[in-house]
């Protein structure tokens, strides 16, 4: 296990953002940590880093314990959402700093042989990695004059370049549009299967997370609520709140379905079906949304294409019957449903 | 030149590189006037009034200072006990601006990064030099630091006076311009760099010191500025004895009483030339950081 | 952030409370004691005088033509220099910075070279015409004038580009001329930009020292403003009379910093 989280208290104040929270992480996996806001990721991802300090617990960082060490020593690279890049500096010295600090601490005198030695080593590993994250051309300019998309790439060269035992990314496209964030996240994942660097980020994008991640944690009010991939979390949610944060949900019959998976027919086809009345129906682009009142006074959701809304022949006024699909995820609701986020 | 306009908070904040470049252009390619006719009328006459208070009397200073060509300059700068007052004001000047860039960049880190009891009344403390008339100034230093100092020191009508009034006067310049650069530091970028493996000196060497260095350069180009043109704050505590604790501004004064305005303007001129220096070198920092962005 | 050792910590605290407090505190404190040492009667026999009570006034009266006429200038050139294009804006809003820089003494001087009465450029013109400058009232209010210039501009002009033109175009689509825009839109968005400003003319204007004392001739009843007059009592062994006077201007800018104090977090909302 890469990464080990075991017991970890976190409060400020009377308020606890972390509660007795454990989590093992794999190496060479890139793990979302997603949750709604206030959650605890970002207090977390410090504390990993050893930005933050936990009131009881323990992290270990490839095998070492890390609790007591300063942020300093964990060798982990962390980016932040506002991007924290050094204004003063350049773009290619940026990206050089982690480098620098560990060639000679900044104090070698310039004239020094090794000194010369190391700076074309640093050179060298500047380029590469400027290359990498696509930004070879702006090596000379002042972060002010890149976009924010630039910028990120740049901090996460820079956190790169010191070969990190482990990538920490707090909401690494959380200020960046729609459009480049997607553009970006795609990039992260190509760029973590040639790297293969152990990677955490936190998001509280659902489809950022299942897009690009390995394993994903969800985290609510200081607390796992699931571990899981992707696929497992969508298809086998382990209560209402997981379905809920990770796509639409309805209720029928006492269970949360997502709306895709219900069948509808105008005759009772199946043992248990719910009879309702269509109230209203939705086109939007190919897709068909019926909102169909049950007679037990339950609103059910219905997804369908527009092809098999033809076919079923749905119109508003209809009688219809309703079956959540076999196989369909499906989690008890409790009376009452937890807010999903 | 420095000037109100190249603030930094002109420029837009997420202006494209190109968008950029061409309003940098705009001023200096024939720049249409934008003026209606109630407007053109208020910059007329707030001219003619900036023109008779400020233009036309500094103009007077140097061309009163041009009409004896070089040798005016040469002569009234060759006399020993002007050149003493010349040497004694630079001297003086730079030496408070070199305590200011210390102790005014501690201040500025204590108010802004310690949390500690009466903060707030060190805070507000710092700015009665700015507000205290000059003479006020130099008869409070009196009585700390004159003949009747409970402290026992008796600087008056010495060189450590000249320097306790320069001190007092010049104190919030570098203060006032580095804390609220330091207050608008992001936290994370110094995480940033404990992350990357920077200890606290290396991160205050590498992050902190050159983010504060443009404020720190305008706050001492500032109080250098000021140090230089000092009078008020000087005419009780340092007894302007000739060679001693006469500063530039005294003799300038000299000059005046005795008639000799031709040599009052031939000095006043020479501090009007450094003031100027200040000024453009302030601009040239400004700049640098605006880029910065 | 960087978080110091316990001991550097304390060090740094105490070298800036220290510095602050001998150098400010401590003595301005002084004055204020000494000022009560003789008991309150000296402070009423100082107000009663008549050569300090007629400094006070010709003080007040020269700072608030002062900071009426830097509060009109600076609002009309900080609104053309925010709001309009003209050439030569670039040029006046690094000359606007000038007086700033400018020793008094240099500033007294140069208003000495134009508008003496005897060899000045314009001084003897303007005396024909009845208006005597140099050693009365108009020099002085000149003197003060220009020692105090950017103060209401600085503070003005990055509020105006702050607040941007929108609201101003808003106004002006809705048929709102260009006095009525500035009264009901531009006006009450600078308000406390410009009470700050004022606040720090009046606080530089009454204290100003050099340049008053060259352009008044400094003549004791007639154009003695309260700071040369502590100059003259404290030179003639008056000293109590001195540090009263001292005492109340201390009084007057201890205001001044507390009303800046209070409107500073205004002005930033
Ligand atoms: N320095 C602090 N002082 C007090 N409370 C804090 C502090 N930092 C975080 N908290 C609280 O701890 C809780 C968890 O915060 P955290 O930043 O970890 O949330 P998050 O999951 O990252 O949320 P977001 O998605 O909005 O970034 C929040 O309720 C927050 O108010
Ligand atoms: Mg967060």
């Amino acid at each position: 296990m890469s990464i080990e989280v075991r017991g970890i208290t976190k409060r400020f104040g009377d308020f606890v953002a972390l509660d007795d929270f454990n989590v093992l992480l794999p190496s060479g996996q890139l793990t979302a940590l997603l949750g709604p806001s206030g959650g605890g990721k970002s207090t977390l991802l410090r504390i990993i880093a050893g930005l933050d300090r936990a009131d009881a617990g323990s992290v270990s960082i490839e095998g070492v314990d890390a609790t007591g060490l300063p942020a300093q020593k964990r060798d982990v690279g962390f980016v932040f959402q506002h991007y924290a890049v050094f204004k003063h500096l350049t773009v290619a010295k940026n990206v050089a700093f982690g480098l620098e600090i560990r060639a000679h601490g900044g104090l070698r005198p310039p004239w020094a042989a090794q000194r010369r030695a190391d700076r074309a080593r640093i050179d060298r590993r500047v380029a590469e990695l400027l290359e990498l994250v696509h930004l070879s051309q702006f090596a000379d300019r002042l972060p002010s004059q890149l976009s924010g998309g630039q910028r990120q790439r740049m901090a996460l060269a820079r956190a790169l370049a010191v070969e990190p035992k482990v990538l920490l990314l707090d909401e690494p496209f959380g200020a960046l549009d729609a459009k480049v964030r997607k553009e970006l996240r795609e990039w992260l994942r190509r760029l973590h299967d040639e790297v293969h660097v152990t990677t955490v980020f936190v998001t509280h994008d659902q489809e950022e997370a299942l897009e690009v991640a390995d394993e994903i944690v969800v985290i609510n009010d200081g607390r796992v609520e699931q571990i899981g991939t992707p696929d497992r979390l969508y298809d086998e949610p382990a209560n209402d709140f997981v379905m809920g944060f990770l796509g639409d949900v309805t209720r029928v019959n006492g269970q949360l379905v997502r709306p895709h998976d219900i069948d509808i027919s105008r005759v009772p086809l199946l043992a248990g079906a719910v009879e309702g009345t269509v109230a209203r129906l939705l086109r939007v682009g190919f897709e068909v949304r019926a909102t169909v009142l049950t007679d037990d006074g339950e609103e059910v959701l219905v997804q369908l294409t527009r092809t098999h809304a033809r076919a079923v022949g749905l119109e508003e006024g209809v009688t219809v019957w309703l079956t959540p699909v076999t196989g369909a995820a499906t989690v008890p609701a409790l009376p009452s449903m937890r807010s999903a986020g | 030149m420095t000037s109100v306009l190249t603030a930094p908070a002109v420029e837009p904040p997420a202006a494209s590189p190109r968008g950029r470049r061409r309003a940098r252009r705009s001023p200096r390619s024939a720049p249409r006037s934008t003026l209606t006719r109630g407007s053109a009328l208020g910059l007329g006459i707030a001219m003619v009034w900036f023109s008779l208070l400020v233009l036309i009397p500094l103009t007077a200073v140097v061309a009163t200072a041009g009409e004896g060509g070089w040798d005016r300059y040469l002569s009234v700068l060759r006399n020993d006990q002007t050149w003493a007052a010349v040497t004694l004001t630079v001297g003086q000047a730079l030496l408070v601006t070199a305590l200011n860039v210390v102790v005014g960049t501690v201040i500025a880190w204590v108010l802004v990064r310690d949390r500690f009891w009466g903060k707030a009344a060190l805070d507000v403390v710092i700015d009665v030099p700015f507000a205290l008339p000059t003479i006020v100034a130099g008869l409070v230093l009196l009585s700390l630091y004159g003949p009747n100092s409970p402290l026992g020191v008796h600087w008056a009508f010495t060189e450590h006076a000249v320097t306790l009034a320069l001190a007092f006067v010049t104190l919030p310049f570098v203060v006032r311009t580095v804390q609220p650069v330091l207050e608008e530091l992001e936290v994370d970028v110094e995480e940033a760099a404990a992350s990357l493996g920077a200890r606290r000196g290396t991160i205050l060497r590498r992050i902190l010191l050159p983010s504060l260095a443009p404020a720190i350069a305008a706050g001492a180009a500032l109080s250098f500025a000021r140090a230089i043109s000092e009078y008020g704050s000087l005419v009780l505590l340092s007894g302007n004895r000739p060679y001693e604790t006469e500063v530039v501004s005294v003799r300038v004064l000299t000059f005046i009483e005795n008639g000799n305005t031709a040599s009052a303007a031939a000095l006043a001129s020479v501090m009007l030339a450094i003031a100027l220096v200040v000024i453009v070198a302030l601009d040239l920092v400004q700049r640098r950081v605006a880029r910065r962005g | 952030m960087v978080e110091l050792s316990t001991p550097v910590r304390w060090g740094l605290r105490l070298l800036a409370i220290g510095y602050v407090f001998f150098l400010i505190a401590w003595p301005v404190g002084l004055v204020v004691k000494h000022t009560f040492t003789g008991g309150l009667g000296v402070l009423a026999d100082t107000l009663t005088d008549e050569s300090v009570a007629g400094a006070l006034r010709l003080t007040a009266m020269v700072a608030t033509w002062a900071v009426l006429i830097n509060l009109v200038f600076g609002v009309t050139i900080s609104v053309l220099l925010v709001r309009y294009e003209f050439p030569g804006k670039r040029v006046l809003s690094a000359l606007i910075d000038l007086p700033l820089s400018v020793s008094p003494v240099v500033v007294g001087l140069a208003l000495l070279l134009v508008y003496n009465g005897r060899t000045g450029w314009f001084g003897p013109t303007a005396e024909g015409a009845g208006l005597t400058v140099i050693f009365d009232s108009p020099g002085m209010v000149m003197a003060t004038c220009f020692v105090a210039l950017p103060l209401v501009i600085r503070e003005v002009v990055p509020v105006l580009v702050e607040i941007g033109d929108d609201q101003e175009q808003a106004a002006r689509s809705l048929g709102a001329g260009a006095v009525q825009t500035f009264r009901r839109i531009t006006l009450p968005s600078i308000k406390w930009a410009v009470v700050y400003g004022v606040v720090l003319s009046l606080a530089r204007s009454l204290g100003e020292f050099g340049a008053v004392k060259i352009v008044s001739g400094n003549i004791t009843g007639r154009t003695q403003t309260a700071t040369l007059l502590v100059e003259a009592k404290y030179q003639n062994f008056q000293q109590e009379t001195a540090y009263a006077t001292s005492f109340l201007l201390i009084l007057v800018s201890i205001a001044c910093l507390v009303v800046v104090a209070f409107l500073r977090p205004r002005a930033a909302r």
